[in-house]
């Protein structure tokens, strides 16, 4: 169920007022198949464009995405994603939420959806996997959001991707219920074994989570660094204040301070319109 | 000396707090506070005043003949009338016409409008093709479009019927694109990454989660089939509430004038109270617990 993603020379600008602006400059990457890649990065560096551009929800100008030897044309059920707020249907009360995707023509294929009961169990496994088995008829609204992305987690893992595309899912969350989501995320990979690319700001969570944390710099996005985290892949809370990953977090947090740094008169160009 | 200040400071709470706990009259709220709250009696009472204070206004000029009663009949007057309005006058005969007209219109104007502002605020061709030419047809006032109609539909039940669809139709559809509009993006692009067509979307996520948005919109434009309805019947009908009202000043009965404007008003404040009913029992999920 795992999948290998291939990026080959991204190219991406958005068209501004004062004209077209370059966000990705050229990234090339490659993600093992079952990888927990995370990509952090000051704001305005790319990193969500690049997981939009994965998810096939935006087009790259110029450029490949390879997922398990196919070329990403567009959103696919292979690829499911977690938002970071407001992406759950309010209308629905979690199972429904959970079931949502078996409902649609595109995951009608396979097997889960010839019996209902198959269907109705793995959504309930998935949920009990969250922690929110006695919330199961409860409405989004009457969710604190820890559990409302608790859900949107359970509901990207219902149609079996082999790829998961996390946007910022925790930014939203205090940083009390966002350490017991990142454990949360750890676990269920572990039992899933998806494929992981996970977007933050927050460089002790890419760390704790990544096993490779690629930092981007901003204006324009490119890829900076890409450190390997000396960690064994079964993390726990004790790790955040383990000294290897203390002096890692020193060093990535200072390297993103200079990618802002460097970007400062880029950006003040940019800003006055003056050419670079 | 800090910490001897604090330690007097606790020693002062303590008796305080369990004074609290002893069941005792809570201290009369301030009601005037800045988007303060009020209780459910309160406000009752407050509404109360609010409705009386005119009613009893209305009762004072009337009775004491600051306003001679030929233009301005007191409340018992209103309701005596109104009475034989139902008795002998043939008030339902009235209320049913007029409902039936409003219906007619305001349904026929739903019927377009809606598939018309769904496609508007979901795809960027059809809100270019649809949104610059109604924006500009809204602001012909429908109550031009009379004299038009009568002559293309006579005075039938058609003419009154289109001017009704005419002071909806157009707002309508602008309205419902707009309540299409706000559906959360991460809503549709989440459908997206689960495989949904474009079809599914519109069908699955757009529309119901539009849904009490769209129900708001039709709560709002019924009020304004009434308004129509009652321009169409005193220009050109032989029935209904509208007609009524403009015979009844023909006989110089204010009264009756007066009658029929509490009851449009009343027809206004029940509908509007079924279709918040409606709304309750439709979206239960927007009631936080």
């Amino acid at each position: 169920m795992t999948t290998s993603i291939e990026v080959k020379h991204l190219f991406k600008s958005f068209n501004t007022a004062r004209g077209s602006m370059l966000v990705l400059d050229d990234i090339s990457l490659s993600i093992a198949a079952g990888e927990f890649l995370t990509i952090v990065g000051a704001s305005g560096c790319g990193k969500s464009t690049f997981l939009r551009i994965l998810a096939g929800l935006e087009t790259a100008d110029n450029g490949k995405v390879i997922v398990g030897g196919q070329p990403v044309n567009g959103p696919g059920v292979d690829r499911a994603m977690v938002f970071q707020d407001y992406s759950l249907f309010p209308w629905l009360t979690v199972k429904q939420n959970v079931i949502f995707s078996r409902r649609l023509a595109a995951n009608s294929h396979d097997n889960l959806a010839l019996e209902r009961g198959a269907e109705d169990a793995r959504a309930l496994k998935l949920i009990s996997l969250v922690g929110l088995s006695k919330a199961q008829d409860a409405y989004p609204s009457q969710l604190s959001g820890g559990m409302r992305q608790r859900v949107a987690i359970a509901r990207a893992l219902m149609s079996k991707p082999s790829i998961i595309l996390m946007d910022e899912p925790f930014g939203a969350l205090d940083a009390q219920t966002r350490e017991v989501m990142q454990d949360l995320v750890l676990s269920v990979v572990e039992r899933e074994g998806t494929t992981i690319v996970f977007v933050t700001h927050d460089v002790e969570e890419a760390l704790y989570l990544g096993s490779r944390v690629v930092l981007m710099s901003p204006y324009p996005g490119r890829i900076d660094t890409i450190y390997d985290v000396p960690l064994p892949r079964d993390r726990n809370v004790m790790m955040r204040v383990d000294p290897n990953f203390v002096a890692l977090k020193r060093t990535v947090m200072e390297r993103v301070r200079k990618t802002v740094g460097m970007s400062l008169d880029a950006s003040a160009l940019a800003n006055t319109g003056a050419e670079a | 000396m800090r910490i001897v200040a604090m330690n007097a400071s606790t020693t002062e709470i303590s008796p305080k707090r369990t004074g609290a706990t002893m069941p005792k009259r809570a201290a009369p709220q301030r009601q005037w506070t800045i988007r303060g709250a009020l209780g459910r009696r309160p406000y009752a009472a407050y509404a109360i005043l609010g409705v009386a204070t005119p009613i009893l206004l209305w009762a004072f000029l009337s009775e004491a003949a600051i306003v001679p009663k030929i233009f301005m009949p007191g409340p018992w007057d209103v309701l005596k009338r109104f009475w034989s309005w139902i008795a002998n006058e043939g008030f339902a005969g009235d209320l049913g016409i007029s409902l039936e007209r409003v219906s007619l219109g305001f349904i026929s104007s739903l019927v377009i409008a809606l598939p018309l502002g769904l496609l508007a605020g979901t795809f960027k061709p059809a809100e270019a093709i649809i949104e610059p030419a109604m924006d500009f047809i809204r602001y012909m006032p429908a109550v031009a479009f009379v004299p038009l109609m009568m002559l293309w539909c006579g005075i039938g039940e058609l003419s009154k019927v289109s001017i009704i669809f005419i002071g909806t139709f157009f707002q309508m559809v602008l309205m419902f694109a707009d309540d299409v509009r706000k559906v959360p993006l991460q809503q549709i692009e989440a459908a997206q990454t689960m495989g949904g067509t474009r079809r599914e979307i519109v069908y699955r996520v757009i529309f119901p989660s539009a849904a009490p948005a769209l129900l708001t919109t039709c709560r709002i434009t019924l009020g304004w089939a009434w308004t129509y309805l009652v321009v169409a019947e005193i220009v050109a009908a032989n029935s209904g509430l509208g007609y009524a009202i403009l015979k009844a000043q023909r006989f110089l009965q204010t009264d009756k004038i007066f009658a029929g404007l509490i009851v449009i008003g009343f027809l206004g404040l029940i509908q509007d109270q079924l279709l918040r009913a409606l709304h309750h029992a439709l979206f239960p999920y927007l009631r936080r617990q």
